[in-house]
């Protein structure tokens, strides 16, 4: 069964979100951080409810209701979001308020809306869709697993026109916590300079992107999702190299036969150097790419790697800014995207022209 | 993809007991597991009552053989995954796929509380360690690298029905062929966040809960954790040990009624069951016991109830909520009553629903009271239903 990446929609911290041209106007930041480019919310949501929400409820429903439009899709199969720590907002404001009041007199508001599926629930609730919903909150392939059950779904038959989506928020109070266990750069840089720096550390980002999956062939799908799969660094001991050639493998496919490889480099000078072992072996001859630079890094940042390779293939042209050297294909028919979180999770994700 | 997922282990611990047996010996005693506060710093102390396992911080660590200044989470997670692994007793374990898929709600956020106070006055303070495995998935990464697993790890978080949702997760793993063996449940300690968030929604009893009486206030919360472990046919079949069961039918549905509230007529409750009996291939009179989600607040309970209306009236089969006895362990919930479950097949039994005195007045059934054993019970419902409307199903039938 072939499977299909039917629309994508994402709020990053550069404007992707509008209808406007790909990555060609790009937003500068100067810092450590990466904060999204937020919609106007009222096309897609009740201003008195959005005054309530978190920013991170209101991009990932904005992102959604944008996805299931450009697929026409009104009642999804299913609705999986993955997210590493949820409502980050909500969840901070309930604990100091805990803390400053004592545990006396607290407004429920925000521990409401703390839990990690509220976003997929708010979803859900605003089409009134009573189909599975799940949200998969495993640290740096949260988004990956909403991913696969997307895929697991599709495969049994239980789900057609799955929505799957990745969500972060940053706060001061994370990012404050985040610099301090030595996470991102010591001093500010331009974002478009971030590969240049070679240090450690890397930028903060933010963002929601979301995906419609379909097994139902079209010529108004944007790309074929062939696999996407998960590796566990237990003990320092995976092999990444092996991984990448076993899934080529199942494929009947070899790295001759891939256009473009985007990684999730991010500046950080360990981060990246597990890239660039293989930037000297398995991929020495193939064309790279690369977006934390634009998005920032977080948890489910993933996730706007996919939307940057699902275009990538439906407009069949390579934006110069994610290039990594030099492309040779500029109109790539196959792309594996590979990301890992802290050396600890490796992720392959494996899109092909349809 | 109908291939059938067994379940061969399962480990517990709870404010009743510290593993299986003691859960069982303290349902042979009518014994429930609330009290008052006495592990947790809280100002609510003396009024609120909970379900806590009754060890301390360091006990659990030495318990589970973990460092002591560890989430309680990621201790209590690690006995009970580790006694259901044992249990499993699965002889050539290191040379299959394995998998842990575990569930909870707020991660390490006990040692994240105390990281808070000292931030807050001061955002260069707090101790880092306290803070920095807060995430959901560092509870389950710490327990799958004790328990030597590493082909695929994940968390799931969808409020109350979290561990519901990985153990159905962890079956179509296998059904898809990815794994061969999957450990799947939850976890949540009890936290200062979750009690006063609770407590501020008004849904906490301060009287032991009475789940599915006319009379019920609310909730207990408790903590816990709850595993089984699910294998294919294949592996099944070198095990020296029958199944205890099957996961025959599991559906996950939403309310899509409000972000806390059920719907009057439970419809995620009733697409959840409805879904699951039909994923099992069941009608409802195959149903020979539900474990009720029920917490004992008045929405849940008449909202589920609705629903067990609706779909089985007018033959109503033996039913209970297990919560009489351990609190509601909210992400680990699931996992617990899974594992209550799979019990109730195993051994015959339909717990009893304690405290309870007064039939609901829109409900034409009321659960079960005694502690019934030798019952012949081929297949049990246990259903969880969490904020966010998320709602699942779990239906476990005898091989």
């Amino acid at each position: 069964m072939k499977l299909y990446i039917k629309s994508a929609a994402a709020i990053s911290a550069q404007n992707t979100f509008s209808k406007g041209p790909f990555l060609a106007d790009l937003t500068e930041y100067t810092g450590t951080r990466l904060n999204t480019i937020e919609p106007d919310y009222k096309e897609f949501l009740d201003p008195k409810l959005a005054r309530r929400m978190s920013r991170v409820i209101k991009m990932g429903v904005a992102a959604a209701m944008q996805c299931l439009r450009d697929a026409e899709v009104s009642n999804p199969g299913a609705i999986i979001t993955g997210t590493a720590l949820g409502c980050q907002e909500d969840t901070i404001t309930f604990l100091e308020r805990i803390i400053e009041l004592e545990e006396q007199m607290l407004p429920p508001t925000a521990f409401i809306q703390s839990t990690h599926n509220t976003v997929a629930a708010q979803i859900a609730l605003m089409l009134k869709c009573h189909n599975y919903n799940s949200t998969f909150v495993h640290k740096g392939i949260s988004f990956e697993s909403a991913l696969l059950d997307a895929v697991m779904l599709l495969k049994e038959g239980d789900a057609n026109d799955v929505l799957v989506g990745g969500i972060e928020e940053m706060t001061d109070t994370a990012f404050k916590i985040l610099t301090r266990l030595g996470l991102y750069k010591r001093w500010p840089i331009s974002n478009l300079d971030l590969f240049k720096a070679k240090s450690k550390g890397t930028l903060g980002g933010e963002g929601a992107a979301f995906f419609v999956l379909t097994d139902k062939p079209s010529d108004d799908n944007m790309a074929e999702l062939v696999a996407t799969r998960t590796h566990f660094n237990a003990a320092g001991k995976l092999d990444i190299e092996s991984k990448i050639k076993t899934l080529l493998t199942d494929f009947s496919l070899t790295v001759e036969d891939i256009d473009l490889v985007i990684t999730g480099k991010n500046g950080d000078i360990k981060n990246d150097a597990v890239y660039e072992i293989l930037d000297q072996s398995l991929f020495a001859d193939t064309s790279k790419a690369y977006f934390k630079h634009l998005s920032g890094e977080y948890a489910t940042s993933v996730s706007f790697g996919l939307w940057l390779a699902s275009n990538i293939i439906k407009k069949q042209t390579v934006p110069v800014v994610v290039a990594d050297g030099e492309i040779s294909n500029t109109s790539p028919k196959k792309i594996l995207l590979y990301n890992h979180y802290q050396n600890t999770y490796h992720s392959l994700t494996l899109l092909s022209a349809c | 993809m109908s291939s059938p997922v067994y379940i061969v282990g399962v480990g517990v611990i709870t404010a009743i007991g510290n593993n299986v047996a003691e859960n069982l010996a303290a349902f042979d005693r009518g014994e429930a597991g609330m009290g008052d506060i006495t592990m947790l710093n809280t100002n609510h102390a003396g009024v609120l009552p909970v379900a806590e396992v009754k060890l301390s911080n360091e006990e659990l660590a030495d318990l589970a053989g973990l460092p002591p200044h560890l989430s309680r989470t990621k201790t209590l997670s690690l006995v009970a995954a580790r006694e259901a692994l044992l249990d499993a007793a699965i002889p050539n374990f290191s040379e299959l796929r394995t998998g842990f898929v575990s569930a909870n709600t707020v991660g390490g956020m006990d040692k994240s509380e105390d990281f808070f106070v000292d931030f807050l006055n001061n955002n260069d303070k707090g101790k880092l360690r306290n803070v920095f495995d807060h995430e959901c998935g560092s509870m389950t990464e710490v327990v799958a690298n004790e328990l030597g697993i590493s082909d695929y790890l994940t968390t799931i978080s969808t409020a109350c029905s979290s561990s519901a949702n990985a153990i159905f997760y962890g079956a179509r793993l296998i059904k898809n062929d990815m794994l061969d063996v999957v450990i799947a449940g939850g976890v949540d300690a009890l936290a200062k966040f979750t009690l006063n968030g609770f407590n501020t929604l008004m849904i906490l009893d301060k009287q032991f809960c009475r789940p599915f009486d006319d009379t019920r206030e609310g909730l207990n919360l408790g903590e816990g954790a709850g595993y089984v472990v699910l294998v294919s046919e294949r592996v099944a079949k070198t095990l020296n040990n029958p199944p205890y069961c099957a996961l025959s039918g599991y559906n996950n549905s939403n309310d899509a009624y409000h972000q806390t509230a059920s719907s009057p007529d439970g419809t995620g409750s009733y697409l959840a069951m409805q879904g699951a009996l039909t994923k099992a291939g069941l009608q409802p009179r195959d149903i020979d016991y539900i474990n009720l989600h029920g917490t004992g607040t008045p929405n849940n309970d008449s909202a589920e109830g609705t629903a067990i209306k609706r779909l089985f009236g007018p033959a109503y089969p033996p039913m209970s909520s297990t919560k009489s006895f351990t609190g509601h362990t909210l992400g680990a919930s699931g996992g617990v009553e899974a594992v209550f479950s799979v019990l109730a097949i195993k051994h015959g039994l339909i717990y009893p629903n304690l405290r309870f005195k007064t039939q609901m007045h829109e409900l034409p059934f009321s659960p079960e009271t005694e502690f019934l054993k030798n019952q012949p019970i081929k297949n049990v419902l246990s259903n969880s239903f969490g904020f966010g409307g998320n709602c699942t199903s779990l239906i476990f039938s005898a091989v």
